[in-house]
C-alpha cells in the first residue's frame, strides 16, 4: 500500500456527521454534499480544504448518523485519509467500505493544524514531518485492509463475484 | 461462562456454540431494513453494477421517512426512484407514508426476539427494545448484506445497566437514558452493547422502553438490547410471525455495570449541542423557546403523544411559541385519533405534521432559523441538528416539552401533573 502525504486540517473531540454531512444537504448527491463537507463547523472550510489533505481530529469523530455521507463527503473533496484519536463505530465502517483510509492513532492530539504528515497504512505509523514526530497508529485487520487495498467494498465484492463464477463456470 | 443476550444471536447468527468479546465473526442477517435517504438511491447504481439479485427479497424493508412527503423536486425523484427498486428486486415490505422506519417494521412484526437484524439508519438500535440485536449500518455495508446476506461484526463487550425502584411522577424513559448520557458521555458506549435490566425496566410499557434502545447510539453504542419478557412476547402475540427469544445467563460477563435508583430522578434536559449535557429541567426554568416539537423514532409513538396530551388537557400553548407534533406512525395516529389524544393536542394548538422525520433531523418543516430555540422530544441536538448552526435544541421528554409549550420556556413538568 502507498504511502500517503499531505497537510493537516485539525479538528477537536466529538466531531459528529451532522456537522461534517449536514441533514439539509442529505437529498444531494455524495459528490454535491463534499461542497459542503464541514460546513456545519465552518461554512468556509469547503472552500479550503485541498485533494490530499489529511484530516485529523481527536476522540469519538464522526459520532452519530449513519449518513455514509459524510465519510464519502470527505473523500469526494479529495481529503486523503482520516487520523483520529478514535472513531464512531459507523462511520469507520462506512470510511472503509468507501476506501477512505482511516487510521485510529493515541497520540493524535499532538499533531497540529497544517502539519506535514506522511502515513504508512501498511505498517501503522504516521511520520509528523513538520514536528520531526513518529506516531504508532493501531494497525487495521488484515481484510480490512484488503478492502481498502482494493478500493472499498463494492470492488471487493466484485471480486468476490468474479471468483464465485469462475469456480461455478 | 455463561452468554449475554447479545454473544448468544451472534453465536446462533454466526453458525457458532458460542463467541466471545473481540472476536471477528461473519454473520447471517435475518433481517434488513433501509430507509429512503440512505437506502436504494444510494445503492441501485452499484448493485446493477454487480448485476446480482438481492439474496432474499423477504427479508428486507423499505421504509420511506426521511423525504415524505417530498418537498421539492430532489426528494420527489428520491422516492420514485426508491419505489422502482423495490419493485425491479421484488421487495414487498416496503412503506411509505406509514411511518418511520424505526417504529413501523416493530408494527408488522419484522423486529423479533432473538433476530439479527441490520438498519441502514444509526437508530436502529430502537428495536432491541423486542429482544433483537439490531446493529445500524451505512449504505454500502447494506449493499454487502443485500448481495450475501451477511456482514463481518466485532463481538463487542455489553455493558449492563440495571434501573431499580418506581419512577418518581413527572419522569419518564427520557429522562432515564439522559441520566445514562450524562454518567457515560457520547463516546462511553463505543464498540459496546447497552444492555437494560432492572424493575424500572420490566415496568416500562414498550414504547418507554424503546426510547432506552434508541438512545444507546447517542451514547456510541454499537446497539441497546433489552430481555424480552412478558410485555414484549404479549406484544408479539398478534403479529404471526415465529421466532426464538434468548436471554442472558446469570453468570454473563459484562465488561460493566451500572447501577441506577429511579427514585433519585428528577426531569432532565439535554443542552446544546449534545445529548450527553444534561441538566435538571428546574435548572432551566426561564429559558424562553420559539419551537416545542413531540415526534420522531424517538418521541413521537402513542406513549409520548398521550403523556402530551395529560398535560396539555384544557390548556393551550403560550403565544409566540409553536407547537409541531408528528405521530411516529400511522397506527400511532390513528389510535390517537379514535381515543381523543389528537384531540386535545389539537385543541392546545398544536400544529400536525406527517409521519415522518420532519424537523428531527433539520430534513423538513419546523426547521430553526439564526437565533432560534427548539425543545424536542427527539434523540440529537448536535448543532445546526434542526436547521441553522446558530440555532439552539434541548432534549427532553414529551412530559417536559408539553409542560415548555403551554408555559413557552424550559419548564418542569412536575407542577402541570400535580395540579
Amino acid at each position: 500500500m502507498e504511502i500517503i502525504r499531505g497537510r493537516v486540517w485539525k479538528f477537536g473531540d466529538d466531531i459528529n456527521t451532522d456537522v461534517i454531512a449536514p441533514g439539509k444537504y442529505l437529498k444531494l448527491p455524495n459528490e454535491d454534499m463534499a461542497k459542503h463537507v464541514f460546513e456545519g463547523i465552518d461554512p468556509e472550510l469547503p472552500g479550503k480544504i485541498k485533494p490530499g489533505d489529511i484530516v485529523v481530529g481527536g476522540a469519538n469523530f464522526g459520532s452519530g448518523s449513519s449518513r455514509e455521507s459524510a465519510p464519502a463527503a470527505i473523500k469526494y473533496a479529495g481529503v486523503s485519509a482520516v487520523v483520529a484519536v478514535f472513531f464512531a463505530r459507523i462511520f469507520f465502517r462506512n470510511a472503509i467500505n468507501l476506501g477512505l483510509p482511516v487510521l485510529e492513532c493515541p497520540e493524535a492530539s499532538k499533531i497540529q493544524q497544517s502539519d506535514e504528515l506522511e502515513i504508512d497504512m501498511e505498517n501503522g505509523v504516521i511520520r509528523n514531518l513538520t514536528q520531526s514526530q513518529v506516531y504508532k497508529a493501531s494497525r487495521l485487520p488484515e481484510h480490512i485492509q484488503q478492502l481498502i487495498r482494493v478500493g472499498g467494498l463494492v470492488p471487493y465484492l466484485e471480486q468476490e463475484l468474479a471468483k464465485e463464477s469462475s469456480a461455478n463456470g | 461462562m455463561g452468554l449475554t443476550i447479545t454473544e448468544k444471536i451472534m453465536a446462533r447468527a454466526s453458525g457458532r456454540e458460542t463467541v466471545r468479546p473481540g472476536e471477528l465473526v461473519w454473520a447471517n442477517v435475518d433481517m434488513a431494513m433501509m430507509q429512503d435517504s440512505g437506502g436504494p438511491r444510494r445503492i441501485a447504481n452499484n448493485l446493477e453494477h454487480l448485476g446480482v439479485p438481492v439474496w432474499d427479497p423477504d427479508k428486507v424493508t423499505i421504509v420511506s421517512d426521511h423525504f415524505v412527503p417530498p418537498s421539492n423536486e430532489t426528494e420527489a425523484r428520491i422516492q420514485t426512484v426508491t419505489r422502482a427498486w423495490v419493485k425491479k428486486y421484488g421487495v414487498s415490505r416496503f412503506h411509505e407514508f406509514q411511518g418511520i422506519c424505526h417504529i413501523v417494521p416493530i408494527e408488522r412484526g419484522y423486529v423479533r426476539p432473538g433476530i439479527l437484524m441490520v438498519g441502514g439508519d444509526s437508530h436502529s438500535c430502537t428495536g432491541g427494545a423486542m429482544g433483537a440485536m439490531v446493529v445500524a449500518l451505512g449504505s454500502t455495508d447494506m449493499l454487502g448484506v443485500l448481495v450475501t446476506g451477511r456482514t463481518w461484526l466485532r463481538v463487542p463487550e455489553t455493558i449492563k445497566i440495571i434501573w431499580e425502584g418506581k419512577l418518581p411522577v413527572g419522569t419518564f424513559a427520557k429522562d432515564m437514558v439522559l441520566a445514562n448520557l450524562k454518567q457515560l458521555g457520547t463516546a462511553g458506549a463505543t464498540y459496546k452493547v447497552l444492555e437494560f435490566s432492572g424493575e424500572t425496566v420490566t415496568n416500562l410499557p414498550l414504547d418507554e422502553r424503546l426510547i432506552l434502545t434508541n438512545m444507546s447510539i447517542e451514547m456510541g453504542a454499537k446497539t441497546g438490547i433489552i430481555e424480552p419478557d412478558d410485555t414484549v412476547l404479549r406484544y408479539m402475540e398478534g403479529k404471526d410471525v415465529e421466532f426464538n427469544p434468548v436471554y442472558s445467563d446469570p453468570d454473563a460477563k459484562y465488561s460493566k455495570i451500572l447501577v441506577n435508583e429511579a427514585e433519585d430522578l428528577e426531569p432532565l434536559v439535554a443542552c446544546p449541542h449534545s445529548p450527553d449535557n444534561v441538566a435538571s429541567a428546574d435548572s432551566l426554568h426561564g429559558i424562553a423557546l420559539d419551537q416545542a416539537f413531540i415526534g420522531g423514532c424517538t418521541g413521537g409513538k402513542y406513549h409520548d403523544l398521550a403523556t402530551a396530551a395529560a398535560i396539555l388537557k384544557g390548556r393551550k400553548i403560550a403565544v409566540g411559541t409553536r407547537l409541531l407534533v408528528a405521530p411516529a406512525s400511522q397506527q400511532v395516529l390513528q389510535r390517537a385519533l379514535a381515543d381523543g389524544v389528537l384531540e386535545v393536542l389539537l385543541n392546545a394548538g398544536a400544529t400536525l405534521l406527517p409521519s415522518a422525520c420532519g424537523p428531527c433531523g433539520g430534513l423538513s418543516m419546523g426547521i430553526l432559523s439564526d437565533g432560534e430555540r427548539c425543545i424536542s422530544s427527539t434523540n440529537r441536538n448536535f448543532r445546526g441538528r434542526m436547521g441553522s448552526s446558530n440555532s439552539e435544541v434541548y432534549l427532553a421528554s414529551a412530559a417536559t416539552v408539553a409542560a415548555s409549550a403551554v408555559t413557552g420556556q424550559i419548564s418542569d413538568p412536575r407542577e402541570f401533573i400535580r395540579s
